[in-house]
């Protein structure tokens, strides 16, 4: 039996892939709370992390013709990333579990010095489900606190959320084993 | 839930994955989380199971790299055949690969490459492909040139292409990079051999194909990717679950 190919880093120069406008989850015409993600990547000496491709995805809400609920983002100059996206619901837990898990998003992460992408999720902070939530309610709270994303006003008329992520150090995000 | 779609994905299998704090590999060191990964209680969700479906007619294919337009890139053309596979062998049918890699001359169409090599206007190093009912996918490129990096003194990259795969399940996604057989540098390569398992490592090498060749046209070579597959691996009870056994 073949096990699965080993992981590679992506390196420098993806962005040859890069279409801007994958950031944008409701390119196709999809309907619904429309919100911005935005945030920083930083590594373990706080310096911004500018080459970094950030892959966003929902299982919620359900993909349709409008929707594949999937989206890439590079990071700029000052390691700030920026998608517009549905604001996601309750998302189905694990095979046989009952009680839907808390309105998330999945966010990959990719760059040169990563040999294997980090996964990461973003919850909403103020949602009545973050404290039923079975990964939230595993993780103490300074930890957990990394998972949650804020409301941060609007930005380009759309309402803001901002999730940093930081690599390494004292308040490094929770990363996931997945 | 008894739809095999359903499932969850089994773990990596220990050595086969590269680890995220790899010393000779310099840029690793302030860029890989120091505390343990989190675990998901109860195992993977939808989020991990459930993948986004791409629609080959919203991100159109490329299968000829080799070409921009009606002109021909500089190189060594090459064809590469393989499949996308799971670990148990089934091929993974609508996987959207992605591709990039460096012109013959060891530079990529990037502007933060800076490489003293020539550009080839006729190259954009860039590809998208879907895999067939059986996983299969062939495109034809030009074989990557070397080129230097700073890692270390005298750095040089082995040849590669770089692979983006999209399985079924988001937990299959993978980015890596396809090698050259014969390749002098992969010895001294530390992205290449961060890798632990000397046979995952030999994987990443594409194997030339005299069958995949074509005749006055280009070179063959044969590469296959697996993905992680669902549910439980049928000798995992007899090999790594002695508590049980």
């Amino acid at each position: 039996m073949p096990a699965a190919t080993a992981s590679q880093t992506i390196g420098p120069y993806w962005h040859l892939l890069e279409d801007p406008s994958w950031a944008d989850l409701t390119r196709f015409g999809a309907k619904g709370e429309r919100i911005a993600l935005i945030g920083t990547v930083t590594d373990g000496d706080g310096v911004p992390v500018s080459d970094a491709c950030v892959e966003l995805w929902q299982a919620s809400p359900e993909p349709s013709e409008t929707w594949d609920g999937f989206g890439r983002a590079a990071t700029d100059a000052e390691g700030n990333f920026r998608f517009i996206t549905l604001k996601p619901g309750p998302v189905p837990g694990a095979p046989g579990a009952n009680a839907p898990q808390a309105p998330h998003a999945a966010l990959t992460l990719f760059a040169r010095g990563l040999l294997i992408h980090l996964h990461t999720r973003a919850y909403f902070e103020g949602e009545r489900l973050n404290d039923q939530d079975p990964l939230l309610a595993s993780l103490d709270p300074a930890r957990r606190a990394t998972l949650l994303a804020r409301h941060v006003g609007e930005r380009d008329g759309l309402p803001a959320w901002r999730f940093d992520i930081r690599l390494q150090g004292a308040d490094e995000t929770v990363f996931l084993e997945v | 839930m008894s739809d095999a779609a359903a499932l969850p994905f089994r773990p990596y299998r220990p050595g086969t994955q590269p680890p995220s704090d790899a010393p000779e590999y310099g840029s690793t060191a302030r860029r890989h989380p120091i505390r343990p990964l989190a675990r998901l209680p109860g195992g993977q969700t939808a989020t991990e199971i459930r993948a986004p479906r791409f629609d080959p007619a919203r991100y159109p294919a490329t299968v000829d790299i080799a070409r921009n337009g009606s002109h021909e890139a500089m190189g060594e053309r090459i064809i590469v055949e393989g499949r996308v596979l799971d670990e148990d062998g089934r091929g993974v049918p609508g996987a959207m690969i992605e591709l990039w890699q460096a012109n013959a001359a060891g530079r990529y169409n990037h502007e933060r490459d800076q490489h003293d090599a020539p550009l080839d206007p006729h190259f954009k190093g860039i590809g998208r492909l879907f895999t067939d009912q059986d996983g299969r996918f062939r495109f034809t490129s030009i074989k990557p040139g070397s080129y230097p990096w700073r890692n270390h003194h005298n750095a040089w990259r082995p040849n590669h292409i770089h692979y983006s795969v999209f399985g079924a399940g988001f937990a299959q996604r993978l980015i890596t990079q396809m090698y050259f057989p014969g390749d002098p540098l992969l010895a001294l390569d530390p992205i290449f051999n961060a890798v632990p398992d000397p046979a995952a490592r030999a994987r990443l090498v594409a194997q030339f194909d005299l069958s995949v060749t074509e005749p006055e046209w280009a070179l063959g070579y044969r590469f296959d990717i697996v993905l992680r597959g669902r549910g439980q691996t049928p000798f995992e009870d007899n090999d790594f679950d002695g508590e049980h056994a």
